[in-house]
């Protein structure tokens, strides 16, 4: 495709690369919003990004970039959204897990729909986000938070048989507590309850690439309460859940996301969905949705 | 003494490796690899493990092998009392060692795809799916051809390593 003229898609940051995915010294070429652009990374380690034109790849203007939650972040507009605030990734003791990114082929807005869904951890994540005897989707809150202009999903609660990597070595299931946080068009987040603790939240983020409106690349980032687990295990244990999620998103028709009210059928566990629907559409974004005749 | 693998959940090549422990009842202890984000695999570390800089790796008794298919094998000849996963019938086993090379030979293009898919590896995605699909046009019309004969497995009347290296 080429580049989107969506001015709400193009008003975001958008990540291009993660902490320490490209050497000093080292370039990497990819697509932003259908945009090709160059990602480089200066011997000094100072990263700078540029649009890549034509078909010869020439390389033109400047973008401008932030670093934040581990992720190398570009936008190709002149008054981006800002970057959320969460504020357990500055906070002293927290494990920051860097999951890297993977490529999966459909929608932004199918990707966040997944990361919202608790109706699917019994079937998708069998015995560790779910069991198949306790399926009920319990019911909880959902509201657009107009000082933010984010949406919340609150009072989110589900039976887990090993809900994290610490609960999966202890071996125990818990009934975990959840809050969910879509906090742009392409990222969202969750606080769930550290294992064990009722008081304490660990915070999983999802920041997505459009590379074009149905092949993004997903980057994972946490914030996690857990002493004992080696971070290979911690990005194991994640990796091994949005893996198992994404052969059901490459498989999801059609890949964009449809505002029509009749296309798909929601269930009252779909609350949060129906939300994000209504919020993006609010918003007048029209990349990566099927596009409705006039 | 326990047998130790160096593994990643999401290998395809550790997950064979996996399914043959379980199948024969083998317990062992897991040693997680950081393959990715961490490329922990082509470390000077793990390059004393395996040169290749390629998982997985089988530690049992003293004795260090990399490659699924030979420590599939290599399972099957130890740990496989009625001789069922790596049949010694010369028939059965010739087929067998066909179909296990053609695993780790043609087939791994799908591995490749995916690698290029969700990790972002720089191969030629349209060559590779050729050669995949290609791949998986020689084992489907195999197993057509068992099914109509009214087989089940690969080779043989019950499963082997074939199956699992084409797992």
């Amino acid at each position: 495709m080429s580049v989107t003229t969506d001015p709400v898609a193009l008003n975001q940051w958008i990540p291009c690369a993660w902490n320490g995915q490209i050497r000093p010294g080292a370039t990497r070429d990819t697509q932003i919003l259908g945009q090709p652009i160059r990602v480089t990374c200066a011997p000094d380690g100072a990263i700078s990004c540029n649009v890549l034109d034509g078909a010869a790849g020439a390389v033109g203007r400047a973008l401008p970039v932030t670093q934040k939650f581990e992720i190398i972040f570009a936008t190709l507009g002149s008054d981006p959204r800002p970057l959320p605030k969460i504020h357990e990734f500055d906070e002293p003791g927290r494990r920051i897990a860097n999951c890297g990114s993977v490529g999966v082929n459909t929608s932004p807005f199918r990707i966040v729909e997944n990361f919202l869904d608790m109706a699917h951890f019994c079937f998708v994540h069998t015995d560790i986000l779910g069991a198949v005897d306790q399926t009920e989707v319990l019911s909880y809150k959902c509201e657009v938070r107009p000082d933010a202009d984010e949406v919340w999903a609150t009072d989110c609660r589900f039976f887990q048989p090993a809900a994290s990597k610490s609960a999966a070595t202890n071996g125990k299931g818990q009934l975990t507590h959840y809050k969910y946080r879509v906090m742009s068009p392409f990222s969202v987040m969750l606080y769930k309850n550290v294992f064990g603790r009722e008081d304490l939240d660990d915070a999983i983020c999802v920041f997505i690439q459009p590379k074009t409106e149905t092949e993004c690349i997903a980057y994972m980032t946490m914030a996690l309460v857990d002493e004992g687990s080696t971070m290979t295990q911690i990005i194991d244990f994640q990796q091994s859940i949005f893996l198992q999620d994404r052969i059901i998103l490459e498989n999801q028709r059609p890949a964009l996301l449809s505002f029509a009210p009749n296309a798909e059928i929601p269930t009252k566990a779909d609350l949060s969905s129906i939300a994000f629907r209504r919020w993006l559409k609010a918003s007048g974004i029209t990349f990566g949705t099927v596009k409705e005749a006039a | 003494m326990v047998i130790r693998l160096y593994d990643y959940t999401l290998s395809g090549s550790c997950y064979k490796v996996r399914l043959m422990l379980g199948f024969l009842g083998l317990g062992y202890q897991a040693v997680p690899v950081d393959f990715y984000p961490g490329r922990e695999h082509k470390t000077l570390d793990f390059l004393d493990i395996n040169p290749l800089g390629q998982l997985p790796v089988l530690e049992d008794d003293g004795l260090r092998l990399r490659d699924a298919q030979a420590i599939i094998a290599y399972l099957a000849n130890k740990y496989d009392n009625s001789g069922q996963w790596l049949p010694r019938d010369p028939d059965l086993f010739g087929q067998v060692m066909m179909w296990v090379l053609f695993a780790s030979g043609e087939l791994m293009a799908a591995s490749a795809a995916r690698l290029h898919d969700a990790l972002g590896y720089p191969f030629d995605i349209a060559a590779v799916r050729a050669n995949a699909h290609a791949a998986f046009r020689v084992l489907d019309d195999h197993l057509a051809e068992r099914a109509i004969e009214g087989k089940t497995w690969i080779v043989g009347d019950s499963p082997t390593i074939a199956d699992i290296a084409c797992c």
